[in-house]
């Protein structure tokens, strides 16, 4: 029998939910210890990172050597402490300058950290629409990469640093970075060329798309560093790098038009319908009501586009160039202190998730704030 | 029906010729929609159009603003000739309002972004005064409450509403409703066609695709009934509820009225 007292039809006040329901010990109910099944997965979670953290912690920091000499100097250190040696982080400290500059002659490097604020700073208006002084502070984003250009490259009062001393961070920041902004027009103008009612364009830009997209990078990259000295006529340089961002920033171009193309494809036909109606012309209705919500609803492929992208940058090996991964690899050469690839290959993970993880996580605040409840 | 708009008195209709059709045709591949449609509207007009699915109804008043293209035939309206050209185009969709079945209201902009946007980058009218007026349509459609909310966050009703509120921001001659209440729940229906009686109280020459047939006896000064794309009977609402002429209506007004 009912122990609730009695009300009147279509009165029922709003009662609070039952406490197991609600707060720490209703989340921990409901998602730790719904069921048999879910206890089990609970207790082999809790044991499997009860074996795995503390060796790992160990060995990235109670057990590691900061500073030394060499490895057999590592060795001694954590000997005289009366541990086993884990990360012997010093081979890190003293090649990090390369690293993160490369070849780039070091009494030019203030250019590398200058250009790596102004990078920051034009960033930071592109990103947060609530930066003060956005408008102006776009404008400075947009001569920012001309900037930066100069300050890297030289010339024009400036010592000239030839391109093939790029290397380390600074190459994956200039390659990743040069392809991530430039890809992303050229994505869109080839997504909606690809959607024109011109049949010409719209084969121009079919054909650009599937031949990028059919081709690995690699090939691209080789074609960049070889082919394009037979195609083009004799006598012409044309810089290593610079074929490289255009390959890079092209490849990019044809995944992220797919994945805008998804985008456009979801919207409903009223809205284009919509804006025709209220007389808005076809630039207009892109820009103003089409476009927005395309590139809202791609957001996720975007950033897992540009995610690849800035981690396929480790290709360029390959052809010659010296990004963090090539550097390691070089590195492990040195006789004092050979044998340490797990220290370089851990530091260069950690550099990449750093850089990838902030992308995914700058995704869903952009896929938060968009939100509008549709 | 599920509501009963109270009658709008007789207006005058006046002489001026606003939207003629003449002899137009139009095929989606080969599928001949609409077939020899003619059809004169004077300004200050209400006219209501009905018929069974598929008859062509949506497609005949989608083809007066060119979101269909007609393959033969004329529409000239407000004196502009519709042809491919992109001037006239503009120069109609400038003058001719529409409201859809389902609002199609922009759904990342808020409710007044939503009004003031035509305006603003098709009239360059100044943010400011854009907004301004975007408020009083809002106040006439009874929600300017929600302008700064968005889309998504309305019931259908309140959308539609604002969907008509951004269609009058552009200050159009004439109005096409393209079933703007078959989306709605019964409930939310009659606060539409509230807003749409007050229009045609004020005089708006309105042309509306509507299974409301409560709303075509007491606003329409014409119902127009279509089959198989062509225009098979047209009279007063008087007339063609109580006296239809062809079998085709008259079926058609048993199916619809039988409960």
């Amino acid at each position: 029998m009912s122990t609730e007292t009695s009300h009147v039809a279509g009165e029922h006040p709003d009662l609070p939910p039952p406490s197991t329901e609600v707060g720490i010990i209703g989340w921990i109910r409901h998602n730790l210890f719904s069921s048999t099944t879910n206890i089990v997965i609970t207790v082999l979670t809790i044991y499997f990172l009860y074996v795995i953290i503390p060796p790992m912690l160990n060995w990235i920091i109670f057990d590691a050597v900061f500073s030394a000499d060499s490895r057999d100097d590592c060795r001694a250190i954590a000997k005289a402490a009366g541990h086993e040696l884990g990360a012997c982080w010093a081979f890190i400290g003293k090649r990090f300058e390369i690293f993160v500059y490369g070849f780039y002659p070091t009494e030019e490097r203030w250019r590398v950290n200058i250009s790596f604020i102004l990078m920051l700073a034009a960033l930071l208006p592109v990103l947060f629409d609530n930066v003060p002084n956005r408008k102006q502070a776009l404008w400075f984003s947009l001569i920012a990469p001309f900037v930066i250009g100069w300050l890297l490259v030289g010339g024009m009062g400036l010592t000239p640093v030839p391109t093939d001393k790029f290397g380390g961070f600074m190459l994956t920041l200039t390659i990743g970075v040069t392809g991530i902004v430039g890809s992303l027009p050229i994505g869109i103008a080839l997504a909606l060329g690809r959607q024109s009612h011109m049949p010409a364009l719209r084969m121009v830009c079919v054909a650009f798309i599937e031949f990028i997209r059919g081709v690995p990078l690699i090939t691209l990259l080789f074609v960049a560093s070889t082919m394009l000295n037979y195609f083009l006529p004799p006598g012409t340089t044309f810089d290593l790098l610079l074929r490289v961002l255009i390959m890079v920033t092209l490849f990019s171009s044809a995944y992220i038009a797919e994945v805008i193309r998804g985008g456009l494809q979801a919207l409903p036909k009223g809205q284009i319908e919509a804006a025709d109606s209220m007389g808005l012309k076809y630039w207009q209705s892109m820009r103003l009501i089409i476009l927005p919500q395309a590139l809202k609803i791609s957001i996720p492929g975007i950033v897992n586009t540009f995610i690849g992208l800035y981690k396929d940058t480790t290709l360029v090996i390959i052809i010659g160039l010296f990004d963090p991964l090539g550097m390691g690899r070089a590195s492990l050469a040195d006789t004092k202190w050979q044998g340490l690839s797990t220290e370089i290959y851990v530091f260069v993970a950690i550099f990449f998730f750093v850089s990838c993880f902030s992308m995914a996580r700058y995704s869903l605040f952009l896929e938060k704030k968009l939100h509008t409840g549709h | 029906m599920s509501s009963q708009p109270e009658a709008v008195p007789e207006l005058k209709v006046s002489d001026e010729l606003v939207i003629k059709i003449k002899d137009m045709h139009k095929w989606y591949g080969s599928f001949h929609v609409l077939k020899n449609v003619n059809l004169e509207v004077n300004r200050g007009e209400r006219i209501v159009i009905c018929g069974p699915s598929g008859s062509g109804k949506s497609t005949l008043i989608r083809c007066i603003n060119r979101l269909e293209e007609h393959q033969q035939g004329d529409i000239i309206v407000e004196n502009v000739e519709l042809t491919n050209d992109l001037k006239n185009i503009d120069a109609i969709r400038r003058e001719v309002g529409m409201c859809f079945q389902h609002f199609n209201l922009f759904p990342h902009l808020t409710v007044l972004e939503n009004c003031a946007l035509a305006p603003i980058w098709v009239k360059q009218v100044p943010r400011k005064e854009a907004e301004a007026t975007a408020m009083k349509y809002l106040e006439r459609v009874k929600i300017p409450e929600q302008a700064d909310k968005f889309p998504g966050q309305l019931s259908g009703g309140q959308q539609q509403r604002v969907a008509i509120a951004r269609s009058l921001c552009m200050n159009p001659k004439i109005m096409l409703f393209d079933e703007p209440t078959s989306a709605l729940d019964p409930e939310m229906i009659k606060e539409v066609l509230d807003v749409m009686v007050e229009l045609a109280k004020e005089g708006m020459t309105m042309l509306c695709v509507t299974h409301e047939m409560g709303f075509a006896k007491t606003v329409a000064n014409r119902v127009i009934f279509m089959d198989e794309g062509q225009i098979i009977e047209e009279n007063n609402p008087h007339e063609f509820f109580d006296n239809p002429q062809h079998e085709r209506t008259k079926l058609f007004l048993s199916q619809i009225l039988a409960h």
